[in-house]
């Protein structure tokens, strides 16, 4: 900017005489360029958002034996089990695995799936409680994914359990 | 006819204040930055509505990937891993390290490879162990060596926090071993490292 009106003022070229004056400005561009280039390599290598964690509690495992009398033993009919299977199938089933009470029904992972249900069954039974039954079949998203409906369905009471073979015999009828 | 003159602008521009910005940007970005750490797995990890952040440090992170290996790490806050290291081989008096192997395991990110192979695998060049494919740390019941992993972890770092990353698709059963690990080695609440997810709850109220 500035240099340009200088030459304007100082008329033709030549004529001029003793030490030019030297413009203080600098051509900031290269430096601009450089800020940037840095600025985007620190963008495109910094972490900002930390991963978020799920955080679960498992049961401590007991040790020795364990009578009969002393594990919680739950109503056939507040029990309400899932069963995770293969290629991201779900079975739901209420009661126990020899006498389902409702079910077993298959359904999927959508809001109008498994949420839905677990909603609906969570309002009428009252201390409800979740058993999560993953087959060997499943994968881990399966089971977060479950573990997530829990919360968004805000059902505290919940467990993951080893699968019985009566329960996969029962997912074995529907298919 | 005489021509009508416009005034020629400059087309110069002062660029001072983009200077300033840029390099004020470039300070916030260089104070902020946290190095990805070059992981030698990659995980694509599930998501969940879950917002608990995870902490830099005091990490004792296992990795699961898609076909079902399993992975090691642990920070380095106040020589962790060096401890881990003396303490992995005062267990296993078979496996010694010099200082060189050291060197490596406190630099390396996960392990993933068996007890009886982790001396040739630190020996190895760096660029040589970013290319071996580690075949993961045994978990089977008769050799269950990420239990001994996480025993020692936690005696090298006591404030140590568990996380499982696992990949979406790895298989189940795996899983479970891990978690089955955890429970025998009392550790009864750890974090499973998720991605963030929209809550439906949250969404109904916009």
């Amino acid at each position: 900017m500035a240099e340009l009106e200088q030459k304007q003022a100082g008329g033709k070229k030549g004529k001029k005489k003793g030490r030019k004056k030297m413009s203080t400005r600098i051509d900031l561009t290269p430096m601009v360029d450089l800020g940037f280039l840095l600025v985007t390599f620190f963008m495109l290598t910094t972490t900002f958002s930390k991963p978020q964690t799920m955080e679960i509690n498992l049961p401590v495992k007991p040790k020795g034996e364990v009578k009969e009398e002393d594990q919680n033993s739950l109503k056939a009919s507040k029990a309400f089990n899932i069963i995770l299977g293969k290629d991201n199938k779900v079975f739901w089933y209420l009661g126990l695995a020899n006498e389902p009470i409702e079910g077993p029904i298959e359904t999927n992972f959508s809001a109008e799936g498994i949420r839905k249900v677990l909603q609906e069954k969570n309002a009428s039974i009252k201390d409800m409680v979740v058993l999560i039954k993953p087959t060997n079949d499943a994968i881990y998203k399966n089971v977060v994914d479950i573990l997530d409906e829990m919360n968004i369905s805000n059902i505290k009471r919940y467990a993951l359990v080893d699968i019985a073979k009566e329960e996969l015999d029962l997912i074995k009828n529907i298919n | 006819m005489p021509k009508v003159k416009i005034p020629r602008k400059s087309t110069l521009i002062d660029m001072t204040a983009m200077c300033d910005v840029a390099f004020l940007l470039l300070t916030f970005f260089m104070l902020t930055t946290q190095f990805k750490s070059d992981e030698s797995v990659i995980v694509d990890t599930p998501s969940s509505i879950s917002e608990i952040k995870l902490p830099d440090t005091d990490i004792l992170n296992i990795t699961i990937t898609k076909d079902g290996k399993i992975f090691f790490s642990i920070d380095n806050k106040n020589f962790t891993r060096e401890k881990l290291l003396a303490k992995i081989s005062e267990k296993h008096p078979e496996l010694q390290f010099d200082g060189r192997e050291e060197k490596a395991f406190v630099l390396t990110g996960s392990i993933g490879v068996p007890l009886n192979q982790l001396k040739g695998y630190l020996a190895l060049d760096e660029s040589d162990r970013k290319m071996y494919q580690q075949p993961g740390i045994p978990v089977d019941s008769t050799n269950n060596e990420l239990g001994d992993w996480i025993m020692q972890g936690r005696l090298s770092n006591p404030g140590v926090r568990i996380t499982v990353k696992g990949d979406q698709g790895c298989p189940w059963p795996v899983v479970k071993k891990v978690m089955n690990t955890l429970q025998d080695k009392n550790v009864n609440k750890f974090n499973l490292i998720t991605d963030l997810e929209a809550d439906p709850n949250k969404l109904k109220g916009i």
